[in-house]
């Protein structure tokens, strides 16, 4: 190929496009230079100086960051001279840096830590008194520790060139240089702001909502997708007893690139909400409810169900359950002599585009799956404060299942009229009073699972937490009642569900969990959805 | 004519008119021959341009004395996009007066300077970038480019030739770094004074993102008495490899203090006895900085043998930077004037490069310790290496600027250092 070239790094032959930078080059065999000015997503100043490498012939050490290969060149990331260099810079990183790690909520995941720790000298030889900058508000959810700042200029240009919202700048120079914002306002009514905390490699910006809030060794990192809205940004739930902390974007450049949305980010306290539906729960003559385990439980309802046979089904899903969820329900409908399903779900005025990654936006449509509810068939109704809609059901008299939705602008009367109503979901609702049936179930953090974004892009997701009782995930339980009425194998996994699923609706077909893997694919058949 | 001192071993070719207000006047400019090498070079194109400036060997006079012809040889030769021209009036090297001077004096041999230099580039616009507290220095230039706009030498169809070149006079906000050719750059287009990274070159993405060339102010000058006596007469001064003359800013301690051009190669010594009257009060040489506050610090033996050229300069273990003298004598104490030295380029660091914007201050705390008599020996080794590790590792040469005082005077004045170390004593007072 004309336009590769083939250089030499630590020993390694290497081939790589033309344009590509030594320390991307690098990567590919594995080797991390380590940076922190350089940012995939953004300009290169080239001004921490710690990528510096050694290339034979050049007169200097290069930044590998900007420094492009060229043929035959033979470069040197680990060499004696190159770990001299970066130790050289390093040691100018903490002539002024405080070394708080013990109060500062980056130690554990700070790339100064880190890469002091393996290449630093083990003695500072710096006696002077240091510099202090104190702390700063930031507005929005950002605290500025301005001590421990490292000057990468990467929160300057995240606002500038990716946000298109210059909050930020660089005030005074040299060493009196500080980050800064222009106004009082901060960084307040922006809406990626949350991304210059994780970019910061240091802890000069901390989320004032995560911070003292857990230590970052103490953290799980379980791979996820973000249910705020359809784009489905690529995320990781961090999460400690049984609680999720905080999320963070995960790469994933046909999605969202290296960034979330702050209205995506701090959506999460809903995961965490008590009050769980413990166990099945069924009405007993005396109109009081009773605890059963799954097996009585679904069995009863069964029996119930074909009592009713000729009954007609009326169901209500929702927008949140994952592809499989919605796939059992589809199945369940049918099996019990088929009927209508329906979703609402909310949607905002606006979008809120990312100018710098403009692919990337906070959609109008606030739920991770609409596209899968309609590619399997499901239809919207209702407004866009996700109400309304549901008079058919509530007039139905017959079937009523409802998985997910919590009828919010509902009340008791729902459902009364129905010869069984089932309610699948994992919070008691006052508008399920009648129910027959309430089924427990998982949040999407509980359970594996898949979502379709807006583009038709199917993103798995795994659990992350443990759930509450015996709440299972909706595939496994709708799945059961299915098999057992069919008299088939009922999906014993995620993967054997999203299988099942895979075969029935086209849209799906010829996927599989290994396919999608943690970066998702797209669809076959796109839906036409109103108004995205 | 008496600017401030004048010598007969001085060589007055840009510095002819010093001393002499009525050289401001666009007429007597004229009288005595002004905007004639315009007139030629407008005549003969900007290739021949180029070849004289060339045959005259004629090297950069901001500092690094990169040869001018061969600069401006490479611009492209197309002008698919606008060319510019950039002058370099920010001068603010500790040391150097040079730019301040020319311009004060002799306005208009800047201005055709600049004709001919953006005509050999095929620039349509010069941007001459003053720096911030030259406010009499850039209100004279000014008026001057006023004049020459009303008598035609500059803007559209400059003496009929159908060429169009405009001048702009652009003041600066007072930042050394701002002096620093792409940090220039960035400040001419509204930006923080921050070097970029090269490549990309200047020639191919200077100033608004255009071919672009920048030369310093005294270059300019000479490049009209080069233009119209041609590249042989210029090489009657001077060595092979350092041709013509230069303006030596000369200050510290010498009896006469002053800028005074002389040929290069000329010995410094005899700039000290001879053509400043010797070493004020009598007193013993100590040292010299031979081209401004960047260069290594040369002690007097080194003095007695060093020759003002860019080869002269590099054998005795300096450079001839911009030719900023400054002597010191027995009396002067080495290690506060380097922690000055220090302190202005902590002060100066554009702070982009972690190696330069630490490295500054840390160097001129350890040096401020040192002259408190707080300082430990193990100060000096620190000081040798973490200055080394701010050569060679940044994106401009300010950072390297601090390596050449600090190790130059910790080798060849050591003692100083160790009699703070030792009894916290001075050595001098100066
Ligand atoms: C920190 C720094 C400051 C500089 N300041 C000046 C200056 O004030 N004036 C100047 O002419 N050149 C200065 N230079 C040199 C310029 O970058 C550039 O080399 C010069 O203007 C080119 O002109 P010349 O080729 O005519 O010498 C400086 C360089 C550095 C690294
Ligand atoms: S606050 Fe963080 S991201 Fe911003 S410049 Fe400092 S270290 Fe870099
Ligand atoms: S853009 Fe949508 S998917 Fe992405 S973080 Fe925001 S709410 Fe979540
Ligand atoms: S070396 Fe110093 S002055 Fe030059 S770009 Fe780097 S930080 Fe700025
Ligand atoms: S990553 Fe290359 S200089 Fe910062």
């Amino acid at each position: 190929m004309a336009d590769m070239v083939t250089l030499t790094i630590d020993g390694h032959e290497v081939s790589v496009p033309k344009g590509t930078t030594i320390l991307e080059a690098a990567k590919t065999i594995g080797q991390e230079v380590p940076h922190y000015c350089y940012h995939p997503g953004m300009s290169s100043p080239a001004m921490c100086r710690l990528c510096l490498v050694q290339v034979e012939g050049a007169p200097k050490p290069m930044p590998g960051c900007v420094t492009t290969v060229m043929e035959g060149q033979v470069v040197h990331t680990e060499s004696e001279q190159a770990k001299a260099n970066r130790q050289g810079v390093l040691e100018f990183y903490l002539v002024n840096h405080p070394l708080d790690c013990p109060i500062c909520d980056m130690a554990g995941e700070c790339d100064l830590q880190d890469y002091v720790h393996e290449e630093g000298r083990q003695h500072g030889r710096s006696v002077e008194p240091k510099r202090i900058f104190g702390r700063d508000d930031f507005g929005g959810d950002v605290l500025f520790y301005g001590d421990r700042c490292v000057m990468c200029t990467r929160c300057v240009r995240f606002m500038s060139e990716v946000e298109q919202d210059q909050r930020l700048t660089v005030v005074e120079r040299g060493s009196r240089s500080v980050i800064d914002t222009f106004f009082e306002e901060g960084l307040e009514g922006t809406h990626w702001h949350g991304n210059i905390v994780d970019i910061c490699p240091v802890g000069a910006l901390v989320s004032k909502d995560f911070l003292h809030k857990a230590r970052a060794w103490d953290l799980e990192h379980t791979p996820s997708v973000c249910t705020s809205c359809s784009q489905g940004c690529n995320i990781d739930l961090h999460t400690r007893d049984n609680l999720v902390q905080r999320l963070k974007p995960r790469e994933n450049l046909d999605v969202n690139g290296w960034w979330m949305c702050d209205h995506g980010r701090h959506n999460y306290e809903w995961i965490n909400q008590g009050d769980r539906i413990e166990a099945p729960l069924v009405r007993d003559e005396a109109g009081g409810t009773k605890a059963l385990g799954w097996k009585d439980a679904l069995g009863s309802l069964l029996e119930r169900a074909g009592s009713l046979s000729g009954a007609s089904v009326k169901a209500v899903a929702s927008p949140f359950a994952s592809n499989e969820d919605l796939g059992a329900l589809a199945a369940l409908v049918t099996a019990l002599g088929g009927g209508e399903t329906v979703f609402r779900s909310a949607r905002a005025q606006e979008e809120v585009v990312l100018k710098g990654f403009p692919t990337l936006a906070r959609r109008k449509d606030l739920a991770p799956n609409t596209h899968g509810a309609t590619s399997i068939g499901m239809s919207r109704v209702g407004g866009d404060e996700a109400t309304g809609g549901l008079d058919q059901v509530a007039a139905h008299d017959g079937i009523v299942i409802v998985l997910g939705d919590a009828l919010s602008d509902l009340d008791a009367s729902f459902g009364e009229k129905a010869s069984l109503f089932v309610y699948v979901g994992t919070h008691t609702v006052a508008a399920a009073a009648t129910a027959d049936y309430v089924l427990p179930v998982t949040t999407f953090a509980e359970q594996e699972g898949s979502f379709t974004n807006l583009d038709g892009r199917v993103q798995r997701f795994w659990p992350a937490l443990q759930a509450p009782g015996m709440a299972r995930p909706a595939w496994l339980i709708l799945g059961a009642m299915v098999a057992e009425l069919a008299g088939s194998e009922p999906a014993r996994s995620a993967a054997d569900s999203f299988a099942l699923l895979s075969s029935k609706v086209t849209a799906f077909g010829g996927m599989s969990y290994d396919d999608l893997g943690t970066r998702g694919a797209v669809v076959n058949a796109t839906v036409s959805l109103s108004g995205d | 004519m008496a600017y401030p001192y004048v010598s007969d071993r001085e060589v007055r070719v840009v510095s002819k008119h010093f001393g002499d207000p009525l050289q401001r006047r666009i007429d007597t400019y004229v009288e005595r021959g002004g905007y004639k090498a315009l007139a030629k070079a407008l005549e003969v194109g900007p290739e021949d341009v180029v070849d004289i400036v060339k045959s005259s060997g004629l090297r950069g006079r901001g500092g690094a004395g990169f040869p001018t012809g061969v600069k401006w040889s490479f611009m492209p030769k197309d002008t698919n996009r606008p060319h510019y021209l950039l002058c370099n009036a920010d001068e603010s090297e500790p040391g150097t007066f040079k730019d301040r001077e020319l311009i004060r004096w002799d306005p208009h041999q800047l201005i055709e300077g600049c004709l001919i230099g953006a005509h050999a580039i095929r620039a349509q616009h010069v941007y001459i970038y003053c720096r911030g507290e030259f406010f009499e220095t850039t209100q004279v230039l000014a008026r001057a480019l006023e004049d020459a706009y009303a008598k035609g030498y500059v803007g559209e169809n400059i003496l009929g030739s159908g060429h169009t070149i405009d001048v702009t006079v652009h003041a600066g906000a007072g930042a050394y770094i701002c002096g620093e050719e792409t940090g220039l750059m960035n400040s001419l287009e509204g930006r923080r004074g921050l070097p970029r990274i090269k490549p990309p070159f200047p020639a191919a993405v200077g100033a608004f993102g255009m071919p672009s060339t920048i030369n310093n102010v005294e270059t300019l000058c000479a490049i009209p008495h080069i233009v119209t006596h041609g590249g042989e007469w210029y090489r009657q001064w001077g060595t092979e490899k350092s041709p013509g003359t230069k303006l030596f800013c000369v200050s510290g301690h010498v009896n006469k203090p002053g800028n005074y051009e002389l040929a290069l190669g000329f010995p410094l010594s005899e700039l000290i006895e001879d053509v400043c009257g010797g070493v004020r009060n009598g007193n013993a040489l100590k040292a010299v900085i031979p081209g401004g506050s960047s260069v290594p610090i040369i002690n007097a033996e080194e003095v007695s043998r060093c020759s003002l050229d860019y080869e002269g300069c590099v054998a005795v273990g300096t450079m001839l930077g911009c030719a900023s003298v400054i002597v010191m004598d027995e009396t002067a104490d080495i290690v506060k004037q380097v922690r000055r030295m220090a302190d202005f380029y902590a002060h100066e660091s554009c702070g982009q490069c972690t190696p330069c914007r630490e490295g500054t201050t840390w160097t001129a705390k350890i040096l401020r310790r040192i002259e408190d008599g707080r300082g430990t020996e193990e100060d000096l080794d620190t000081l040798m290496q973490t200055t080394q590790n701010m050569v060679g590792t940044t994106i401009c040469v300010l950072s390297d600027s601090v390596a050449a005082p600090v190790q130059s005077s910790i080798v060849k004045f050591r003692d100083e250092y160790l009699a703070l170390i030792r009894r916290g004593e001075r050595v001098g007072a100066a």
